[in-house]
């Protein structure tokens, strides 16, 4: 596993190690991610991309990045490289889709989710969450309940007068409570904070 | 076996003649033959699937015609998690089914979004459609179901028959294991 390390870092001087509890990982600057796994497929035999994932780093600078998951097929070895998008107002990474086709979809989930473009993608529109959708839902700044906004279909909006709305947490998230209850009827999912519900306002709040 | 009490039309004493109110027997003829229309989104659609099975059988109630097609069928079960994205199809093919027509909001989340209080689910189907029959459950037993369905039947029972076919339908809920 260790040699793969230092075949990486001796051969390309802009590969950085990355600490990692499990498989070996790399940083990788963002212009010089399609020469790195353009590499990797060529002459390391990882022959398969398994995810994307983009990430929000928060207060971090930069603030969003993009993290791969190689697999090399023939070791059964993974790979995990990470790389940062320098602008922080409009993230771009390079797109991996023309060289390995996994990466197709998986970059529109993260353009989906993080907000993170992918310069090259052949097709880079929403895949979760409809055309339009105005937010970036993962993002840090997004609140878990959602944001008041349209429904996407503007007739049945009409119809109804539905609209996306912000979740009510009730107290929530809901999570199961484990302890010293032995019985699953007892372990029901349930609000952190029990003191309002449907019927009881939020303390403080007008109903 | 012998019954001493006669439930049942006697043509020997009634002759070939029943007397009934047309209204009655309009809704006792809908209340028989609900087609549904299986709207199944996620796992609640596996138990609606098992009520379909000759374990619990939902061809005793008149229900085993499900139909796919929303112009065939009176009575949309809503078995899952309906998402923003989902939620003009549920609508657009509550529209398409021919009156009179009613909605089963199956399980938690086609009640009120269960657990998912998030961005991108509909917080219960009754904010896109008029529900009828709420069934508890996440996913509710197909013994729920079936007990939902005979409500059903029961409302059916008692609505005004064919002169309320064109009036808009009051939306009155009713929940199942509600004490």
């Amino acid at each position: 596993m260790d040699n793969i390390l230092d075949t990486l870092k001796a051969k390309y001087t802009y590969v950085t190690p990355r600490p990692s509890a499990d498989h070996p990982a790399v940083n990788v600057p963002a212009d010089r991610l399609r020469e790195f796994a353009t590499h990797l497929r060529d002459e390391h035999g990882y022959s398969m991309l398994l995810d994307v994932c983009g990430v929000d780093w928060d207060k971090e600078q930069p603030r969003f990045g993009v993290v791969y998951h190689f697999y090399h097929g023939a070791r059964k070895l993974f790979l995990r490289v990470a790389t940062l998008a320098p602008d922080d107002a409009d993230p771009i990474v390079p797109s991996l889709a023309d060289l390995y086709p996994s990466a197709d979809w998986a970059e529109r989930e993260a353009y989906d989710m993080v907000g993170v473009r992918f310069a090259g993608h052949p097709n880079l529109k929403r895949i979760l969450m409809w055309e339009g959708y105005p937010y970036f839902p993962l993002r840090k700044e997004f609140p878990l309940a959602g944001i008041e906004t349209e429904l996407p279909a503007a007739d049945t909006a009409a119809a109804t007068g539905a609209k996306v709305i912000s979740a009510p947490m009730m107290g929530g998230p809901f999570f199961a409570a484990t302890e010293d209850k032995h019985h699953m009827s007892d372990a029901e999912p349930r609000a952190n904070d029990q003191s309002w519900t449907e019927d009881k306002p939020k303390p403080g709040q007008r109903g | 076996m012998v019954s001493s009490t006669e439930f049942a039309y006697n043509s020997k004493v009634e002759g070939e003649i029943v007397v009934s109110q047309a209204d009655a027997v309009v809704n006792w003829v809908r209340r028989h033959s609900v087609w549904p229309m299986p709207m199944g989104l996620a796992c609640c659609a596996i138990e609606l699937m098992a009520s379909g099975g000759a374990r619990f059988d939902i061809s005793r109630f008149g229900m085993e015609v499900m139909r796919f097609s929303p112009r065939q069928s009176d009575c949309m079960i809503v078995a899952g998690t309906v998402t923003y994205k989902m939620a003009e199809v549920v609508r657009r093919i509550y529209e398409q089914m021919a009156a009179p027509k009613w909605v089963v909001a199956m399980g938690a989340c086609a009640s009120t979004g269960g657990m998912y209080r998030s961005y991108a689910v509909l917080q219960g189907v009754d904010r896109i459609v008029p529900v009828d029959i709420y069934i508890s459950g996440c996913p509710p037993r197909p013994e729920a179901l079936l007990d939902g369905m005979m409500l059903l039947q029961e409302k059916i029972r008692k609505e005004p028959g064919a002169t309320g076919l064109f009036r808009p339908r009051p939306n009155e809920p009713v929940v199942v294991g509600a004490k």
